[in-house]
């Protein structure tokens, strides 16, 4: 290990961890990742996650060939300019540079987002045959707040389509009323720190997400995306945000 | 914009009825002179409210889908004009149905009063602008800015390499964060050259966009539509091969113009 700020997690449960509080990583797996990351300033190195299944197994939904590009390229590019930015960010607070700390906001903003959102949106799909909204609390949820769950995907689905230039929809959670609700973000910005909304659920409609399969007809996309959706892990997420 | 045929018909009939004795039977079938006044009133009328439905149209563009190549490829040429500027214009339409018909240009300053108006009108307005400056690399090549524009290029930069190195970073991903567009623009008292990123379909002639309204002369799309079939997300590999097609006699004509003017280019559709 050299100096703190360029602290590499090799373990790849901390990596998970470091990446993403998720609410099926052990409790003392992500303090021991906190305690480690928290020796840099900034929290050390980010790391691309690697997908929960292979490139191919949301097909025909989305292609091999976008998700390969997605995940190897555009996620990526988020991870390594976030780190980039911490860098800076650390040389900033280490030296007291207050200008250059506000100066990396909209890079820790975009590159951070977009590392948290892709992060989220892959843990959210899966292969089809494992996509199944079953009797539970989140089912109850969706059905309290919209009615039923087609309502529910039809009010989310309306909202992402409708979103001006790049951005994501999402399904929240808001710990005030206690229900869930649809939200969008334009660019990255990342849902829980700009809205306070703990994230279940996202779609990403940026054109990267869909314009390989779909080009400029994103309903198309949008409608298509439901059938891949890993509603355990949305469920999961929602019992954690409720503790 | 299309002046409906039958305005123009009605406008010749018009004014051979003032013209004829009035023994003469005319189209508005007046049979007495205040009769005629009377219903040529309401016809003048009728004529000065333009027609508002469907006012504005994808203008062709000025060359092949595949004139563009390798720089620009022909599929998203065709994508992006058939299918991407064709909904701007439905939806513009949609927005300004049953209002009085005008050019898109006039949209533009108080675009950001009527969301429909920003997203659909200013890519009406962005995609029209950006077709008419590109020009196939063999004759694209053959032109350069002219002596009035590189001195000011100069002036506002430094050098013409200044002004593409400052173009290029404002359409890095990091620059402008998610779509958008990226300008050469002129200020109204047509003094000053700058560089400005604008979001989603926005433009330097809305006001309220930039610090001031400013006349673009020269545009880029950095909207991942604009380069994702060819270049997925190696963006600034397509904004560097873009300047292969950049018509700059064009540019030279936008510049001239809205110096001249104080006023930003018009777009034809």
């Amino acid at each position: 290990m050299s100096s703190p700020g360029s602290k590499i997690i090799i373990d790849s449960a901390l990596r998970a961890a470091a990446n993403l509080r998720s609410s099926s990583m052990p409790k003392e797996v992500t303090q021991r990742a906190a305690a480690m990351l928290s020796s840099a300033p900034s929290g050390g190195k980010h790391t691309l996650p690697d997908l929960p299944y292979d490139y191919n197994a949301i097909e025909p939904v989305v292609s091999s060939e976008t998700m390969t590009i997605h995940h190897t390229k555009h996620h990526n590019a988020y991870v390594t300019n976030l780190n980039v930015a911490l860098e800076k960010l650390d040389a900033a607070v280490s030296s007291g540079n207050v200008g250059a700390i506000v100066g990396l906001e909209g890079a820790l903003r975009f590159n951070g987002g977009g590392h948290i959102n892709h992060t989220l949106f892959w843990e959210n799909l899966c292969a089809k045959d494992q996509s199944e909204l079953k009797d539970g609390p989140l089912k109850k949820a969706i059905e309290d707040a919209f009615g039923s769950v087609d309502g529910m995907k039809k009010e989310l689905s309306d909202m992402s389509i409708a979103v001006q230039g790049s951005g994501w929809g999402w399904l929240g959670y808001n710990a005030k009323t206690g229900r869930v609700e649809c939200a969008t973000r334009a660019n990255q910005d990342p849902l829980q720190a700009t809205t306070g909304l703990v994230p279940l659920m996202g779609i990403d409609v940026w054109e990267h997400a869909y314009y390989v399969d779909y080009r400029n007809v994103r309903p198309n996309y949008v409608n298509a995306i439901w059938e891949v959706i890993n509603w355990k892990v949305v469920e999961e997420r929602l019992i954690a945000a409720q503790k | 914009m299309k002046i409906s045929a039958t305005i123009t018909a009605l406008l010749v009939g018009y004014t051979n009825a003032w013209s004829t004795p009035m023994t003469m039977k005319v189209d508005t079938g007046a049979s007495n002179r205040r009769d005629l006044l009377i219903k040529g009133a309401a016809f003048a009328t009728a004529v000065a409210a333009p027609v508002a439905a469907n006012a504005y149209s994808v203008p062709d563009l000025p060359y092949a889908f595949e004139a563009l190549e390798p720089y620009i490829d022909a599929p998203t040429m065709k994508i992006h004009h058939d299918k991407h500027h064709a909904t701007y214009v439905t939806n513009i339409n949609k927005a300004t149905e049953g209002k009085d018909e005008v050019p898109i240009l006039d949209l533009m300053a108080d675009a950001l009063d009527a969301t429909p108006v920003r997203n659909s009108g200013g890519g009406h307005y962005n995609h029209a602008f950006f077709w008419e400056e590109m020009a196939p690399h063999d004759k694209a090549s053959k032109t350069k800015p002219s002596a009035d524009l590189a001195a000011m290029i100069d002036k506002s930069f430094g050098s013409f390499d200044d002004m593409k190195a400052k173009f290029e970073a404002q359409a890095a991903p990091g620059a402008v964060f998610g779509s958008g567009w990226v300008w050469l623009a002129v200020n109204t008292k047509g003094d000053e050259l700058k560089i400005v990123g604008t979001p989603n379909q926005d433009n330097p002639l809305m006001k309220g966009v930039c610090d001031e309204i400013m006349l673009p002369i020269l545009g880029l799309d950095v909207w991942e539509h604009a380069y994702y079939l060819k270049y997925q997300n190696r963006r600034p590999e397509y904004v560097s091969n873009w300047w292969n097609v950049v018509n700059w006699e064009k540019v030279n004509e936008n510049f001239d113009y809205v110096v001249a003017n104080h006023v930003g280019v018009s777009v034809q559709g």
